[in-house]
């Protein structure tokens, strides 16, 4: 009979890697990623869906697999680690998170672990864009191998200093000892551990039951430069000669600008030190940011005629209801009753509190961009090609980001920004207008998500849901040009939303035929993802209907979903709200409870809310606030698999519940006749102090998985599921588009001519 | 040019620049303090939120020129050093209570909420959930809870 494995062996087989001690002045460690661990096989539930098997995180991850071995952590001589994070920090909390996983395989505290994010690398082909919450799940092996390699590279060599063997050396807060009491800190090892040729070596990780660092909330490693004001963006940044730049831009979505009428005007005016035409329009350098708005708004110009003409909403949601297709037809079943309903999303706005900037130095043999971006490989590759540069000419820096949401996935600040710094051939620090921001800047599709669900003998026998949307931008690819090139063919695109689409949605319910599939149609606009691509809108709609099934085969929506869930882990998020949450509590009239789930991102969750539609809560006085419904209390259960920093974790949430809050009630763009008419913040109206809930418990659970999930959208769309359940509970009336207030316009569109708004003189008189 | 003098976080400066230039572009592009953010240039999103003589106020929507030479001007950066301390309590709260998420907004939030506190005592009551709800500095990473959350506890160190 031949030996089995044991138990014990095959975990630590799980934990062995392969990595490099790679040559050099210092220690420099790194990971092989060719050799990386083989995927667990997924158990086959019946009838799978596709995304249950293989999902967008595992495409993400595999895509990254072959350049695992190019990231290196370097022990310096202050015996500190450093590690340039390949990825974009946006508020997602992933600086920490990687100085967390640093410092658990390195026995470092953790502010000892310098982070810092690498300038595009095209080396790293498809290991540098950040989306799809992929991070932690991409680079948590591949960092711990790393550090890993490190730290056997220090014991090595400290095994020589001490006189003694590894086995009995003990690392701990960056300094190894010896029985007999002689240490050696890593910064004394830093030089003597490294080696001179690159050599490969064995590692094997951590156990998780020894995890001191992984799975114990910290606090983030940024938290103290953001609340003195000394953490820094892109217009923070001073580099020389780039005086402050912005754009005038075309009345209509996307006109370009034919003629200036008045640019020696505009040129003499105070601090204006350039004024240049552009494609998106005309470009005005100053000695301030006041300057330019000034200039801007005193610019007069032609304009070709926008991308979308003189279209309005509606012409668009008819657009959507013209490429809706017959859903297919299931066999005829006489005793079956069908229920179909068609739910509309408008459009949204990704735009960040940190507006499109970007600096760009351009001069005739190389430029040099700063900017937040998540695909720096794109960013670099096309700003080469739009310069007539080959792109090792083009640095590109990857600068921390005011939030993304989606937006920073493209880099049409950066490209921007380097196109005038080209025609003036001097450096500038562009900053979009918060009006552009709104108005030009790329929006979450509009999108009808049709769904029928058929009924027959008390059971749901099938449940089918055709989502039909305008298109969703990735020619940001997977973040470099092959596949940016690929998205950019004749229906290149088109097939990158069906593998995304079929590759993140699930129905996890047991509703026998259960068929999605995503029509996409109409280019024109400027879109992309809103913290999660489609699944805020596509489970809404389906939840929505599950609470219609619910209501029609007389069972409790909790009960109902319960019942007919086919993931255990889903099971147990939904009972942990429906108990937090005290689900199915006596509530008043106008106010209700809504309960739906969400599945994705190697993630689990569920989410609770209750909800006040009483006229005294609708209609509450706050000066210049859309109010309406409130949410009153969310209690949100997220399974994330292994959780390398819960607090962070907990602000995730926090976070994608405000998001689902906001597309369920008041956040949305309204087209009219060829442009967007919000520009501002009280336009737009992201959730605010007076719409968050006054009661918010996120339950982080626990989980044996080795496996980290997603985070950064996984709160968005459970919570905008049941917010909109409990709005139809609560009223009786199921919604047939989102936001709820989107048919009510609740300001004054701001004059496209000029384009941005002058600032106001009235602050001393509005102190408190 | 005009020269505008005022008192930047304990210190005297003068900037030559005309007189109807927001001060937010006087202390962030002519004097490189950049704790104030921009977020929309019209009042609306509270990101660069500072004190003027201890007031809250938003330098986006003051003319440099209205500014008095004995006028102190307190960004974030000048916050710790009107309480003589490393770090305001309500710095402190901030980080006990890990609020930032990216982090943009935050500056404009901490001295807002400073200010809200010294209005309720200045009206001697304490903060209520109405003047939480009242606070217009927008979050776009959705951080509110925690915002209150700190201010509570900011509020009882001060």
């Amino acid at each position: 009979m031949p030996d089995l494995p044991s138990p014990t062996t095959a975990a630590v087989d799980r934990r062995r890697f392969l990595g490099f001690v790679l040559g050099g002045a210092t220690l420099v460690a790194a990971a092989d990623l060719g050799l990386f661990e083989t995927r667990a096989s997924a158990q086959v539930p019946t009838l799978p869906q596709p995304a249950e098997l293989y999902d967008l995180n595992d495409m993400l991850t595999d895509a990254t697999r072959p350049t695992a071995n190019l990231i290196t952590v370097t022990i310096n001589k202050n015996g500190t680690a450093s590690f340039a994070l390949p990825r974009a920090e946006v508020g997602q909390g992933i600086t920490t998170s990687t100085a967390m996983l640093i410092a658990e395989e390195l026995a470092l505290p953790v502010d000892k672990v310098h982070v810092t994010l690498a300038k595009a690398r095209p080396e790293l082909v498809w290991n540098q864009l950040t989306g799809g919450s992929n991070t932690t799940i991409s680079t948590y092996t591949p960092i711990r191998v790393a550090a890993a390699v490190a730290m056997g590279a220090l014991l090595d060599a400290a095994a020589i200093q001490l006189g003694d063997t590894v086995a009995n050396l003990v690392a701990k807060g960056g300094v190894i000892s010896a029985p007999d009491g002689s240490s050696v800190t890593y910064g004394e090892l830093a030089t003597l551990a490294a080696s001179s040729t690159t050599r490969s070596v064995d590692v094997v990780l951590k156990d998780a039951a020894d995890f001191a660092v992984i799975g114990k909330s910290h606090n983030r490693v940024d938290a103290l430069a953001a609340v003195t004001g000394r953490k820094t963006f892109t217009t923070d940044l001073q580099v020389a000669g780039a005086l402050p730049t912005m754009v005038c831009r075309a009345p209509t979505l996307n006109g370009s600008p034919t003629k200036i009428l008045n640019r020696a005007t505009v040129l003499a005016m105070p601090g204006v030190t350039d004024v240049v035409m552009i494609d998106t329009g005309i470009a005005v350098r100053a000695r301030t940011f006041g300057q330019c708005i000034d200039a801007v708004r005193t610019l007069r110009a032609e304009w070709t005629p926008g991308s979308v003409g003189r279209d309005s909403d509606a012409d668009i949601v008819a657009e959507l209801k013209a490429a809706q297709l017959p859903i297919p037809a299931l066999p005829a079943n006489p005793l079956a009753e069908t229920i179909e309903q068609d739910v509309l999303f408008y459009f949204r706005s990704n735009s960040a509190m940190d507006t499109g900037s970007a600096i760009a130095d351009v001069r005739s043999d190389r430029a040099e961009i700063w900017a937040g971006l998540k695909s720096p490989i794109t960013a670099q590759e096309e700003i080469a090609t739009a310069l007539g540069l080959t792109p090792d000419a083009v640095t590109v820096h990857v600068v921390q980001a005011g939030g993304s949401f989606g937006r920073r996935l493209f880099f049409d600040a950066a490209l921007e920004a380097a196109k005038i710094s080209q025609k003036l051939g001097k450096p500038v620090k562009l900053m979009w207008h918060r009006a552009d921001d709104a108005r030009v800047g790329r929006a979450h599709p509009m999108a009808l998500s049709r769904i029928r669900a058929t009924v027959s003998g008390g059971e749901v026998v099938a449940f089918q849901q055709q989502h039909t949307s305008v298109e969703t931008d990735y020619r940001h690819g997977l973040g470099e040009l092959i596949t940016d090139m690929a998205a950019n063919l004749p229906t290149g695109n088109q097939g990158f939303a069906q593998t995304i689409f079929t590759l993140t949605q699930e129905i996890p319910y047991n509703f026998g035929v259960v068929d999605q599939s995503v029509i996409e149609t109409d280019e024109r606009f400027n879109t992309g993802s809103m913290r999660n691509i489609y699944s805020p809108d596509v489970r809404t709609a389906a939840e929505l209907m599950v609470d219609r099934l619910a209501r029609k085969l007389g069972k409790d929506p909790y009960h109902f979903r319960k019942e007919l869930l086919r993931n255990d882990r889903t099971r147990a998020v939904l009972d942990k709200v429906a108990s937090v949450g005290n689900w199915g509590r006596a509530m008043p009239a106008g106010t209700a409870q809504g309960i739906a789930i969400h599945k994705e991102y190697k993630g689990t969750s569920a989410c609770l809310v209750e909800i006040d539609c009483r006229p005294a809560t609708v209609n509450r006085d706050i000066p210049h606030a859309v109010t309406g419904p409130r949410v009153t209390k969310v209690v949100y259960a997220i399974d994330a698999g292994l959780v390398v920093n819960p607090r962070g974790l907990e602000a995730q949430m926090q976070g994608g519940i405000n998001d689902g809050i906001a597309l369920a009630l008041t956040s949305s763009l309204h087209l009219r006749d060829g442009y967007f008419l919000e520009a501002s913040w009280d336009n737009y109206f992201y959730t605010r102090q007076w719409n968050t809930p006054p009661s918010v418990k996120v339950i982080v659970m626990p989980s044996d998985s080795g496996q980290p999930g997603g985070a950064g959208e996984a709160g968005v769309a459970a919570t905008f599921a049941a917010v909109a359940c409990a709005y139809a509970r609560a009223t009786g009336k199921t919604p047939t588009y989102f936001p709820i207030n989107h048919h009510e316009l609740s300001f004054t569109p701001k004059p496209t001519v000029p384009p941005i708004p002058q600032s106001p003189t009235n602050g001393l008189k509005l102190t408190y | 040019m005009p020269k505008q003098t005022f008192i930047l976080n304990g210190k005297t400066v003068t900037v030559n620049v005309a007189d109807n230039v927001r001060l937010l572009w006087v202390i962030r592009d002519l004097l490189g303090v950049t704790g104030p953010k921009y977020g929309c240039g019209i009042n609306v999103c509270k990101a660069c939120t500072s004190h003027i003589n201890g007031r809250a106020f938003n330098p986006c929507a003051v003319r440099v020129g209205d500014i008095e030479n004995s006028d102190h001007v307190t960004t974030i950066e000048g916050l710790p050093k009107t309480v003589g301390r490393e770090l305001h309590p309500m710095q402190r709260a901030w980080l006990n209570r890990d609020v930032p998420q990216c982090g943009y907004c935050q500056p404009g939030q901490i001295m807002a909420a400073v200010a809200l506190v010294k209005k309720v005592r200045r009206e001697g009551r304490s903060i209520t959930e109405a003047d939480l709800d009242h606070i217009r500095n927008i979050c776009r990473c959705g951080t509110y809870t925690r915002i209150r959350e700190a201010i509570l506890e900011g509020a009882e160190h001060m």
